[in-house]
Protein backbone atom coordinates (compact mmCIF):
# COMPACT_ATOMS: atom_id res chain seq x y z
CA UNK A 1 0.00 0.00 0.00
CA UNK A 2 2.90 2.34 0.82
CA UNK A 3 6.45 1.90 -0.41
CA UNK A 4 9.12 4.53 -0.03
CA UNK A 5 12.82 4.38 -0.87
CA UNK A 6 15.21 7.02 0.35
CA UNK A 7 12.36 9.49 0.80
CA UNK A 8 13.86 12.76 2.02
CA UNK A 9 12.91 16.37 2.51
CA UNK A 10 15.15 19.35 3.19
CA UNK A 11 13.96 22.73 4.34
CA UNK A 12 15.85 25.93 3.85
CA UNK A 13 15.86 28.07 6.99
CA UNK A 14 17.79 31.32 6.58
CA UNK A 15 20.87 30.04 4.74
CA UNK A 16 21.05 26.65 6.39
CA UNK A 17 19.67 23.45 4.97
CA UNK A 18 17.70 21.52 7.56
CA UNK A 19 17.31 17.85 6.76
CA UNK A 20 13.87 17.18 8.19
CA UNK A 21 13.57 13.67 6.75
CA UNK A 22 16.80 11.92 5.86
CA UNK A 23 15.93 9.22 3.40
CA UNK A 24 13.53 6.68 4.83
CA UNK A 25 12.27 3.35 3.55
CA UNK A 26 8.74 2.39 4.56
CA UNK A 27 6.66 -0.60 3.49
CA UNK A 28 3.05 -0.93 4.56
CA UNK A 29 0.91 -3.84 3.36
CA UNK A 30 -2.82 -3.61 2.67
CA UNK A 31 -4.90 -3.87 5.84
CA UNK A 32 -2.12 -2.93 8.24
CA UNK A 33 -2.47 -0.38 11.02
CA UNK A 34 0.90 1.29 11.34
CA UNK A 35 1.89 4.02 13.78
CA UNK A 36 4.70 6.44 13.20
CA UNK A 37 6.02 7.26 16.67
CA UNK A 38 8.52 9.94 17.51
CA UNK A 39 9.02 13.20 19.38
CA UNK A 40 7.87 16.57 18.02
CA UNK A 41 10.06 17.65 15.15
CA UNK A 42 11.24 14.13 14.32
CA UNK A 43 9.87 14.35 10.78
CA UNK A 44 6.58 12.49 11.17
CA UNK A 45 4.29 15.10 9.68
CA UNK A 46 6.79 15.99 6.98
CA UNK A 47 6.83 12.35 5.89
CA UNK A 48 3.06 12.14 6.02
CA UNK A 49 2.68 15.29 3.95
CA UNK A 50 5.01 13.84 1.31
CA UNK A 51 2.99 10.62 1.22
CA UNK A 52 -0.26 12.55 0.82
CA UNK A 53 1.03 14.84 -2.01
CA UNK A 54 0.84 18.01 0.02
CA UNK A 55 4.60 18.41 0.17
CA UNK A 56 7.14 17.82 -2.59
CA UNK A 57 9.93 15.36 -1.64
CA UNK A 58 13.50 16.59 -2.08
CA UNK A 59 14.85 13.13 -2.88
CA UNK A 60 13.70 9.54 -3.08
CA UNK A 61 10.53 7.85 -4.27
CA UNK A 62 7.15 7.07 -2.77
CA UNK A 63 4.42 4.85 -4.13
CA UNK A 64 1.11 5.24 -2.38
CA UNK A 65 -1.94 3.10 -3.19
CA UNK A 66 -0.16 1.91 -6.33
CA UNK A 67 0.72 5.36 -7.70
CA UNK A 68 3.88 7.41 -7.63
CA UNK A 69 3.30 10.62 -5.63
CA UNK A 70 5.23 12.76 -8.11
CA UNK A 71 4.14 11.17 -11.38
CA UNK A 72 0.46 10.61 -10.53
CA UNK A 73 -0.52 12.84 -7.60
CA UNK A 74 -4.17 13.05 -8.64
CA UNK A 75 -4.56 9.26 -8.59
CA UNK A 76 -2.95 9.17 -5.13
CA UNK A 77 -5.31 11.90 -3.91
CA UNK A 78 -8.32 10.03 -5.22
CA UNK A 79 -7.32 6.85 -3.39
CA UNK A 80 -6.44 8.18 0.03
CA UNK A 81 -8.17 9.83 2.94
CA UNK A 82 -6.22 12.40 4.90
CA UNK A 83 -6.96 13.73 8.35
CA UNK A 84 -4.42 16.42 9.09
CA UNK A 85 -3.29 17.97 12.32
CA UNK A 86 -5.62 20.93 12.01
CA UNK A 87 -9.37 20.90 11.51
CA UNK A 88 -10.23 19.78 8.00
CA UNK A 89 -13.73 21.09 8.56
CA UNK A 90 -13.92 24.87 8.19
CA UNK A 91 -15.13 26.68 11.29
CA UNK A 92 -17.63 28.81 9.35
CA UNK A 93 -19.46 25.88 7.80
CA UNK A 94 -22.09 23.45 8.99
CA UNK A 95 -20.90 19.89 9.49
CA UNK A 96 -23.23 18.20 7.07
CA UNK A 97 -22.47 20.70 4.29
CA UNK A 98 -18.73 20.21 4.70
CA UNK A 99 -19.18 16.46 4.47
CA UNK A 100 -21.41 16.61 1.41
CA UNK A 101 -19.19 19.11 -0.42
CA UNK A 102 -16.14 17.03 0.43
CA UNK A 103 -17.82 13.96 -1.05
CA UNK A 104 -18.58 15.99 -4.19
CA UNK A 105 -14.90 16.92 -4.46
CA UNK A 106 -14.25 13.18 -4.79
CA UNK A 107 -16.82 12.81 -7.54
CA UNK A 108 -19.71 11.46 -5.46
CA UNK A 109 -23.20 12.43 -6.59
CA UNK A 110 -25.14 14.80 -4.35
CA UNK A 111 -27.52 12.04 -3.29
CA UNK A 112 -24.75 9.53 -2.54
CA UNK A 113 -22.81 12.19 -0.61
CA UNK A 114 -25.84 13.13 1.49
CA UNK A 115 -26.57 9.50 2.32
CA UNK A 116 -22.93 8.83 3.21
CA UNK A 117 -22.75 11.97 5.36
CA UNK A 118 -25.83 10.91 7.33
CA UNK A 119 -24.33 7.45 7.81
CA UNK A 120 -21.02 8.83 9.11
CA UNK A 121 -22.64 11.37 11.40
CA UNK A 122 -24.56 8.48 12.93
CA UNK A 123 -21.44 6.31 13.16
CA UNK A 124 -19.44 9.04 14.90
CA UNK A 125 -22.17 10.14 17.27
CA UNK A 126 -22.74 13.51 15.59
CA UNK A 127 -26.21 12.80 14.22
CA UNK A 128 -27.94 15.53 16.24
CA UNK A 129 -25.41 18.14 15.18
CA UNK A 130 -25.64 17.94 11.40
CA UNK A 131 -26.73 21.57 11.11
CA UNK A 132 -24.48 23.01 13.79
CA UNK A 133 -21.70 25.23 12.56
CA UNK A 134 -18.31 23.79 13.32
CA UNK A 135 -17.17 26.81 15.29
CA UNK A 136 -19.76 26.00 17.96
CA UNK A 137 -18.57 22.42 18.58
CA UNK A 138 -16.25 21.14 21.29
CA UNK A 139 -12.72 20.04 20.41
CA UNK A 140 -13.67 16.37 20.58
CA UNK A 141 -16.72 16.84 18.35
CA UNK A 142 -14.67 18.82 15.85
CA UNK A 143 -12.12 16.04 15.69
CA UNK A 144 -14.84 13.49 15.09
CA UNK A 145 -16.16 15.70 12.29
CA UNK A 146 -12.64 15.71 10.79
CA UNK A 147 -12.63 11.93 10.89
CA UNK A 148 -16.03 11.76 9.20
CA UNK A 149 -14.60 14.03 6.50
CA UNK A 150 -11.64 11.70 5.93
CA UNK A 151 -13.98 8.72 5.58
CA UNK A 152 -16.52 10.30 3.20
CA UNK A 153 -15.23 8.78 -0.01
CA UNK A 154 -14.52 5.35 1.54
CA UNK A 155 -10.74 5.47 1.06
CA UNK A 156 -8.82 2.19 1.10
CA UNK A 157 -5.94 3.97 2.80
CA UNK A 158 -6.37 6.50 5.57
CA UNK A 159 -3.69 8.85 6.89
CA UNK A 160 -4.11 10.43 10.30
CA UNK A 161 -1.67 13.06 11.46
CA UNK A 162 -1.64 13.28 15.27
CA UNK A 163 -5.33 12.40 15.49
CA UNK A 164 -5.60 13.03 19.22
CA UNK A 165 -3.61 16.24 19.62
CA UNK A 166 -5.45 18.76 21.73
CA UNK A 167 -7.89 16.23 23.14
CA UNK A 168 -8.19 15.44 26.83
CA UNK A 169 -7.32 11.89 27.97
CA UNK A 170 -10.96 10.82 28.00
CA UNK A 171 -11.55 11.95 24.41
CA UNK A 172 -8.21 10.52 23.38
CA UNK A 173 -9.19 7.08 24.64
CA UNK A 174 -12.58 7.36 22.91
CA UNK A 175 -10.91 8.32 19.66
CA UNK A 176 -8.53 5.36 19.82
CA UNK A 177 -11.49 3.03 20.31
CA UNK A 178 -13.25 4.74 17.43
CA UNK A 179 -10.30 4.19 15.10
CA UNK A 180 -10.02 0.52 15.98
CA UNK A 181 -13.75 0.06 15.52
CA UNK A 182 -13.90 1.89 12.19
CA UNK A 183 -11.04 -0.12 10.87
CA UNK A 184 -12.68 -3.39 11.88
CA UNK A 185 -15.91 -2.26 10.19
CA UNK A 186 -14.43 -0.72 7.07
CA UNK A 187 -11.28 -2.79 6.57
CA UNK A 188 -8.97 0.11 5.75
CA UNK A 189 -5.22 0.38 5.81
CA UNK A 190 -4.35 3.03 8.39
CA UNK A 191 -1.15 5.00 8.75
CA UNK A 192 -1.05 7.39 11.68
CA UNK A 193 1.51 9.55 13.42
CA UNK A 194 1.58 10.13 17.12
CA UNK A 195 3.85 11.22 19.90
CA UNK A 196 1.66 9.54 22.50
CA UNK A 197 3.14 6.23 23.53
CA UNK A 198 -0.09 4.78 24.85
CA UNK A 199 -1.78 5.55 21.57
CA UNK A 200 0.84 3.73 19.51
CA UNK A 201 0.86 0.88 21.99
CA UNK A 202 -2.90 0.53 22.12
CA UNK A 203 -3.63 0.98 18.42
CA UNK A 204 -0.86 -0.17 16.20
CA UNK A 205 0.04 -3.58 14.97
CA UNK A 206 3.33 -2.20 13.85
CA UNK A 207 5.25 0.81 15.09
CA UNK A 208 7.91 2.72 13.19
CA UNK A 209 10.02 4.77 15.56
CA UNK A 210 11.38 7.92 13.98
CA UNK A 211 13.92 10.25 15.48
CA UNK A 212 15.75 13.13 13.85
CA UNK A 213 14.47 12.29 10.38
CA UNK A 214 15.37 8.61 10.42
CA UNK A 215 13.45 5.41 11.16
CA UNK A 216 15.44 3.85 13.99
CA UNK A 217 13.31 0.79 14.74
CA UNK A 218 10.27 -1.06 13.41
CA UNK A 219 8.16 -3.88 14.73
CA UNK A 220 5.07 -4.74 16.74
CA UNK A 221 4.94 -3.01 20.13
CA UNK A 222 5.51 -6.39 21.86
CA UNK A 223 8.50 -7.21 19.66
CA UNK A 224 10.09 -3.83 20.15
CA UNK A 225 9.69 -4.02 23.89
CA UNK A 226 11.01 -7.56 24.11
CA UNK A 227 14.04 -7.03 21.91
CA UNK A 228 14.93 -3.46 22.73
CA UNK A 229 13.90 -2.95 26.32
CA UNK A 230 13.08 -6.20 28.13
CA UNK A 231 11.13 -6.71 31.33
CA UNK A 232 12.79 -5.58 34.50
CA UNK A 233 12.75 -7.34 37.89
CA UNK A 234 13.91 -5.32 40.89
CA UNK A 235 14.75 -7.37 44.01
CA UNK A 236 15.29 -5.90 47.49
CA UNK A 237 17.77 -8.14 49.36
CA UNK A 238 18.78 -8.19 53.03
CA UNK A 239 22.09 -6.41 52.47
CA UNK A 240 24.77 -5.71 49.90
CA UNK A 241 26.49 -9.07 50.42
CA UNK A 242 23.26 -10.96 49.86
CA UNK A 243 22.60 -8.81 46.78
CA UNK A 244 25.97 -9.67 45.26
CA UNK A 245 25.45 -13.40 45.94
CA UNK A 246 21.98 -13.25 44.41
CA UNK A 247 23.35 -11.49 41.32
CA UNK A 248 26.01 -14.16 40.91
CA UNK A 249 23.38 -16.88 41.22
CA UNK A 250 20.95 -15.31 38.73
CA UNK A 251 23.42 -14.03 36.16
CA UNK A 252 22.91 -16.99 33.84
CA UNK A 253 19.13 -16.63 33.64
CA UNK A 254 18.97 -12.86 32.98
CA UNK A 255 19.94 -10.82 29.97
CA UNK A 256 21.49 -8.19 32.19
CA UNK A 257 22.19 -8.01 35.92
CA UNK A 258 23.12 -4.95 37.94
CA UNK A 259 23.62 -4.46 41.68
CA UNK A 260 23.26 -1.19 43.51
CA UNK A 261 23.44 -1.38 47.30
CA UNK A 262 21.05 -4.09 48.49
CA UNK A 263 19.09 -3.95 45.21
CA UNK A 264 19.47 -6.32 42.27
CA UNK A 265 18.03 -5.36 38.89
CA UNK A 266 17.52 -8.06 36.28
CA UNK A 267 16.56 -7.54 32.67
CA UNK A 268 14.72 -10.63 31.48
CA UNK A 269 12.47 -11.87 28.73
CA UNK A 270 8.93 -12.76 29.69
CA UNK A 271 9.09 -11.26 33.19
CA UNK A 272 5.79 -12.68 34.36
CA UNK A 273 7.12 -16.24 34.37
CA UNK A 274 10.69 -15.23 35.25
CA UNK A 275 9.62 -13.55 38.50
CA UNK A 276 8.26 -16.61 40.38
CA UNK A 277 11.11 -18.73 39.00
CA UNK A 278 13.64 -16.24 40.30
CA UNK A 279 12.05 -16.10 43.75
CA UNK A 280 12.04 -19.90 44.01
CA UNK A 281 15.72 -20.06 43.01
CA UNK A 282 16.59 -17.47 45.63
CA UNK A 283 14.66 -19.34 48.33
CA UNK A 284 16.42 -22.57 47.38
CA UNK A 285 19.82 -20.88 47.73
CA UNK A 286 18.73 -19.48 51.11
CA UNK A 287 18.91 -15.90 49.80
CA UNK A 288 15.29 -14.79 50.29
CA UNK A 289 14.26 -11.50 48.69
CA UNK A 290 12.49 -8.97 50.93
CA UNK A 291 10.76 -7.21 48.07
CA UNK A 292 10.21 -7.99 44.41
CA UNK A 293 8.89 -5.74 41.66
CA UNK A 294 8.22 -6.47 38.01
CA UNK A 295 8.12 -3.72 35.43
CA UNK A 296 6.83 -4.39 31.94
CA UNK A 297 8.47 -1.88 29.61
CA UNK A 298 6.65 0.78 27.63
CA UNK A 299 7.57 2.09 24.20
CA UNK A 300 9.24 4.93 26.08
CA UNK A 301 11.77 2.43 27.42
CA UNK A 302 12.31 1.30 23.84
CA UNK A 303 12.90 4.88 22.75
CA UNK A 304 15.22 5.41 25.71
CA UNK A 305 17.32 2.37 24.92
CA UNK A 306 17.55 3.43 21.26
CA UNK A 307 18.37 7.10 21.75
CA UNK A 308 19.41 7.59 25.36
CA UNK A 309 16.49 10.04 25.80
CA UNK A 310 12.92 9.52 26.84
CA UNK A 311 10.23 10.69 24.46
CA UNK A 312 9.19 13.36 26.94
CA UNK A 313 12.74 14.74 27.12
CA UNK A 314 12.90 14.70 23.35
CA UNK A 315 9.59 16.57 23.15
CA UNK A 316 10.79 19.19 25.61
CA UNK A 317 14.10 19.67 23.78
CA UNK B 1 -14.17 19.05 -18.09
CA UNK B 2 -13.04 18.78 -14.51
CA UNK B 3 -12.10 22.47 -14.49
CA UNK B 4 -15.70 23.67 -14.81
CA UNK B 5 -17.32 21.07 -12.58
CA UNK B 6 -14.61 21.48 -9.92
CA UNK B 7 -14.98 25.27 -10.09
CA UNK B 8 -18.70 24.86 -9.46
CA UNK B 9 -18.09 22.52 -6.50
CA UNK B 10 -15.55 24.86 -4.90
CA UNK B 11 -17.81 27.85 -5.54
CA UNK B 12 -20.78 26.12 -3.88
CA UNK B 13 -18.72 25.22 -0.82
CA UNK B 14 -17.24 28.71 -0.52
CA UNK B 15 -20.64 30.36 -0.82
CA UNK B 16 -22.44 28.31 1.84
CA UNK B 17 -21.76 30.56 4.83
CA UNK B 18 -23.52 33.45 3.03
CA UNK B 19 -26.77 31.49 3.25
CA UNK B 20 -26.31 30.55 6.91
CA UNK B 21 -26.15 34.14 7.95
CA UNK B 22 -27.69 36.48 5.41
CA UNK B 23 -26.67 39.54 7.41
CA UNK B 24 -22.94 39.21 6.79
CA UNK B 25 -23.12 40.40 3.17
CA UNK B 26 -25.03 43.51 4.23
CA UNK B 27 -21.80 45.26 5.13
CA UNK B 28 -20.18 44.43 1.82
CA UNK B 29 -23.30 45.76 0.09
CA UNK B 30 -23.16 48.97 2.08
CA UNK B 31 -19.54 49.63 1.15
CA UNK B 32 -20.09 50.89 -2.43
CA UNK B 33 -22.92 53.12 -1.21
CA UNK B 34 -20.56 54.75 1.26
CA UNK B 35 -18.10 55.49 -1.53
CA UNK B 36 -20.86 56.82 -3.74
CA UNK B 37 -22.24 59.06 -1.00
CA UNK B 38 -18.88 60.47 0.07
CA UNK B 39 -17.00 60.63 -3.22
CA UNK B 40 -19.85 61.12 -5.66
CA UNK B 41 -20.64 64.75 -4.72
CA UNK B 42 -16.95 65.67 -5.00
CA UNK B 43 -16.66 64.09 -8.42
CA UNK B 44 -19.92 65.68 -9.55
CA UNK B 45 -18.50 69.08 -8.58
CA UNK B 46 -15.26 68.50 -10.49
CA UNK B 47 -15.24 70.27 -13.85
CA UNK B 48 -14.17 68.42 -16.94
CA UNK B 49 -15.80 65.05 -16.31
CA UNK B 50 -16.49 63.64 -19.76
CA UNK B 51 -19.85 62.21 -20.81
CA UNK B 52 -23.48 63.15 -20.46
CA UNK B 53 -23.55 63.17 -16.64
CA UNK B 54 -20.79 62.84 -14.03
CA UNK B 55 -22.64 59.81 -12.63
CA UNK B 56 -22.39 58.01 -15.93
CA UNK B 57 -18.64 58.43 -15.59
CA UNK B 58 -18.37 57.72 -11.89
CA UNK B 59 -20.63 54.68 -11.35
CA UNK B 60 -18.60 52.26 -13.54
CA UNK B 61 -15.48 53.33 -11.65
CA UNK B 62 -17.12 52.45 -8.34
CA UNK B 63 -18.21 49.07 -9.70
CA UNK B 64 -14.63 48.28 -10.78
CA UNK B 65 -13.32 49.42 -7.42
CA UNK B 66 -15.74 47.21 -5.49
CA UNK B 67 -14.72 44.19 -7.57
CA UNK B 68 -11.08 45.04 -6.99
CA UNK B 69 -11.51 45.21 -3.22
CA UNK B 70 -13.54 42.00 -3.12
CA UNK B 71 -11.34 39.76 -5.22
CA UNK B 72 -8.04 40.96 -3.82
CA UNK B 73 -9.33 39.64 -0.47
CA UNK B 74 -9.52 36.05 -1.75
CA UNK B 75 -6.20 35.28 -0.13
CA UNK B 76 -7.25 36.63 3.23
CA UNK B 77 -9.95 33.98 3.55
CA UNK B 78 -7.34 31.44 2.51
CA UNK B 79 -5.06 32.58 5.32
CA UNK B 80 -7.78 31.69 7.78
CA UNK B 81 -8.23 28.27 6.21
CA UNK B 82 -4.48 27.67 6.27
CA UNK B 83 -4.39 28.39 10.00
CA UNK B 84 -7.30 26.12 10.88
CA UNK B 85 -6.28 23.28 8.56
CA UNK B 86 -9.06 23.04 6.00
CA UNK B 87 -6.85 24.38 3.22
CA UNK B 88 -4.54 21.40 3.59
CA UNK B 89 -7.34 18.91 3.14
CA UNK B 90 -8.55 20.71 0.04
CA UNK B 91 -5.05 20.54 -1.45
CA UNK B 92 -5.10 16.78 -0.85
CA UNK B 93 -8.50 16.38 -2.55
CA UNK B 94 -8.44 15.45 -6.26
CA UNK B 95 -9.52 18.88 -7.46
CA UNK B 96 -8.23 20.79 -10.45
CA UNK B 97 -5.81 23.40 -9.06
CA UNK B 98 -6.99 26.25 -11.26
CA UNK B 99 -10.57 25.39 -10.30
CA UNK B 100 -9.77 25.80 -6.59
CA UNK B 101 -8.62 29.38 -7.21
CA UNK B 102 -11.35 30.19 -9.70
CA UNK B 103 -14.09 28.89 -7.42
CA UNK B 104 -12.79 30.95 -4.52
CA UNK B 105 -12.42 34.08 -6.66
CA UNK B 106 -15.92 33.72 -8.10
CA UNK B 107 -17.33 33.62 -4.59
CA UNK B 108 -15.86 37.09 -4.06
CA UNK B 109 -17.23 38.25 -7.42
CA UNK B 110 -20.77 36.94 -6.97
CA UNK B 111 -21.87 39.71 -4.58
CA UNK B 112 -20.85 42.19 -7.28
CA UNK B 113 -24.02 41.41 -9.21
CA UNK B 114 -26.12 42.39 -6.19
CA UNK B 115 -23.87 45.33 -5.35
CA UNK B 116 -24.06 46.54 -8.95
CA UNK B 117 -27.85 46.32 -8.95
CA UNK B 118 -28.08 48.32 -5.72
CA UNK B 119 -25.74 51.02 -7.01
CA UNK B 120 -27.76 51.35 -10.18
CA UNK B 121 -31.09 51.51 -8.30
CA UNK B 122 -29.77 54.18 -5.97
CA UNK B 123 -28.32 56.24 -8.81
CA UNK B 124 -31.28 56.13 -11.19
CA UNK B 125 -33.05 59.10 -9.53
CA UNK B 126 -29.88 61.18 -9.96
CA UNK B 127 -29.93 60.96 -13.71
CA UNK B 128 -27.88 57.79 -14.20
CA UNK B 129 -29.05 55.84 -17.22
CA UNK B 130 -28.84 52.09 -17.26
CA UNK B 131 -28.01 50.16 -20.43
CA UNK B 132 -28.68 46.59 -19.31
CA UNK B 133 -26.72 44.77 -22.03
CA UNK B 134 -23.69 47.00 -21.60
CA UNK B 135 -23.83 46.60 -17.83
CA UNK B 136 -24.00 42.80 -18.13
CA UNK B 137 -21.06 42.71 -20.53
CA UNK B 138 -19.20 44.99 -18.14
CA UNK B 139 -19.83 42.63 -15.22
CA UNK B 140 -18.67 39.66 -17.31
CA UNK B 141 -15.36 41.42 -18.00
CA UNK B 142 -15.03 42.14 -14.28
CA UNK B 143 -15.65 38.46 -13.49
CA UNK B 144 -12.74 37.47 -15.74
CA UNK B 145 -10.56 40.16 -14.19
CA UNK B 146 -11.64 38.98 -10.75
CA UNK B 147 -10.51 35.41 -11.45
CA UNK B 148 -7.03 36.74 -12.22
CA UNK B 149 -6.91 39.06 -9.20
CA UNK B 150 -8.33 36.33 -6.95
CA UNK B 151 -5.68 33.88 -8.11
CA UNK B 152 -2.93 36.44 -7.55
CA UNK B 153 -4.27 37.14 -4.07
CA UNK B 154 -4.40 33.39 -3.43
CA UNK B 155 -0.79 32.99 -4.55
CA UNK B 156 0.24 35.91 -2.35
CA UNK B 157 -1.40 34.29 0.66
CA UNK B 158 0.39 30.99 -0.07
CA UNK B 159 3.72 32.73 -0.46
CA UNK B 160 3.30 34.73 2.74
CA UNK B 161 2.19 31.74 4.82
CA UNK B 162 3.22 32.24 8.42
CA UNK B 163 3.77 35.98 7.79
CA UNK B 164 0.22 37.29 7.61
CA UNK B 165 1.31 40.94 7.82
CA UNK B 166 3.23 40.46 4.57
CA UNK B 167 0.01 39.64 2.72
CA UNK B 168 -1.66 42.84 3.88
CA UNK B 169 1.45 44.92 3.25
CA UNK B 170 1.74 43.80 -0.35
CA UNK B 171 -2.00 43.85 -1.04
CA UNK B 172 -2.44 47.41 0.23
CA UNK B 173 0.76 48.69 -1.34
CA UNK B 174 -0.26 47.45 -4.77
CA UNK B 175 -3.99 48.10 -4.62
CA UNK B 176 -4.09 51.85 -4.19
CA UNK B 177 -1.51 52.89 -6.82
CA UNK B 178 -3.21 50.56 -9.32
CA UNK B 179 -6.56 52.04 -8.43
CA UNK B 180 -5.55 55.68 -8.68
CA UNK B 181 -3.39 55.20 -11.77
CA UNK B 182 -6.29 53.71 -13.71
CA UNK B 183 -8.42 56.84 -13.55
CA UNK B 184 -11.01 54.90 -11.65
CA UNK B 185 -11.83 57.53 -9.05
CA UNK B 186 -10.56 60.77 -10.55
CA UNK B 187 -9.93 61.57 -14.20
CA UNK B 188 -6.27 61.39 -15.23
CA UNK B 189 -6.77 63.55 -18.32
CA UNK B 190 -5.68 66.69 -16.43
CA UNK B 191 -2.99 64.84 -14.48
CA UNK B 192 0.75 65.23 -14.98
CA UNK B 193 2.35 63.50 -17.95
CA UNK B 194 4.10 60.83 -15.87
CA UNK B 195 0.80 59.70 -14.36
CA UNK B 196 -0.77 59.41 -17.78
CA UNK B 197 2.31 57.51 -18.97
CA UNK B 198 2.14 55.02 -16.11
CA UNK B 199 -1.57 54.57 -16.62
CA UNK B 200 -0.99 53.32 -20.16
CA UNK B 201 0.84 50.25 -18.82
CA UNK B 202 -1.75 49.61 -16.10
CA UNK B 203 -4.15 46.91 -17.32
CA UNK B 204 -6.86 48.35 -15.09
CA UNK B 205 -6.89 51.55 -17.16
CA UNK B 206 -8.17 49.60 -20.17
CA UNK B 207 -10.73 47.78 -18.08
CA UNK B 208 -12.04 51.03 -16.55
CA UNK B 209 -12.29 52.58 -20.02
CA UNK B 210 -14.15 49.54 -21.34
CA UNK B 211 -16.56 49.62 -18.38
CA UNK B 212 -17.34 53.31 -18.91
CA UNK B 213 -18.04 52.72 -22.56
CA UNK B 214 -20.27 49.71 -21.89
CA UNK B 215 -22.15 51.38 -19.03
CA UNK B 216 -22.83 54.30 -21.39
CA UNK B 217 -24.50 51.87 -23.77
CA UNK B 218 -21.84 52.30 -26.39
CA UNK B 219 -20.32 49.22 -27.95
CA UNK B 220 -17.14 50.76 -29.25
CA UNK B 221 -14.96 47.71 -29.77
CA UNK B 222 -11.78 49.74 -30.10
CA UNK B 223 -12.27 50.68 -26.42
CA UNK B 224 -13.95 47.50 -25.17
CA UNK B 225 -11.52 45.17 -26.97
CA UNK B 226 -8.39 46.25 -25.06
CA UNK B 227 -10.39 45.94 -21.83
CA UNK B 228 -11.33 42.36 -22.65
CA UNK B 229 -7.71 41.59 -23.54
CA UNK B 230 -6.49 43.13 -20.27
CA UNK B 231 -9.01 41.06 -18.25
CA UNK B 232 -8.17 37.80 -20.02
CA UNK B 233 -4.44 38.48 -19.70
CA UNK B 234 -4.83 39.17 -15.96
CA UNK B 235 -6.75 35.91 -15.54
CA UNK B 236 -4.12 33.93 -17.48
CA UNK B 237 -1.22 35.46 -15.57
CA UNK B 238 -3.01 35.09 -12.24
CA UNK B 239 -3.86 31.43 -12.71
CA UNK B 240 -0.37 30.62 -13.97
CA UNK B 241 1.29 32.34 -11.03
CA UNK B 242 -1.17 30.65 -8.66
CA UNK B 243 -0.56 27.17 -10.03
CA UNK B 244 3.23 27.64 -10.02
CA UNK B 245 3.08 28.81 -6.40
CA UNK B 246 1.03 25.74 -5.45
CA UNK B 247 3.42 23.45 -7.31
CA UNK B 248 6.42 24.90 -5.54
CA UNK B 249 4.99 23.75 -2.25
CA UNK B 250 2.95 20.71 -3.07
CA UNK B 251 3.13 18.14 -5.80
Amino acid sequence: MIHTRGLARDFRAKKEVVKAVKGIDIDVSPGELVAFLGPNGAGKSTTLRMLTTSLRPTRGTATVAGHDVLAAPVEVRRAIGYIGQGNGVSHNHRIVDELVDHGRFYGMTGRDARRRAAELLELLGLAGMAKRSIGTLSGGQRRRADIALGLMHRPALLFLDEPSTGLDPQNRANLAEEIVRLRAELGMTIFLTTHYLEEADQLAERVLIIDDGEVIAAGSPAELKATLAGDRITLGMADEVAAKSAAALLEGSARETTVSGATVILTVENGESALPRTLRALDAADLPADTAKLRIPTLDDVFLSLTGRTLRDADAA
Amino acid sequence: MSFFSDTAKVFVRESRPIFYDPFTPVFSLAQPLVFLALLGPLVAATPGIPGESPWQWFVPGIVVMVSLFGTSMTGSNLQYEMTTGSHERIMVAPLNRAAIMTGKALKEIAPLVVQGAIIVLVMLPFGFRLYPLGALLGLAILAVLGIGLGALSYALALASQGKEWLFWGVQQTLLFPLLILSGMMLPLEQGPAWMRAVSTVNPLTYIVEAERTLFAGEYAWDVVGPGVVAAVATAAVGLTVGILTMRRQTV
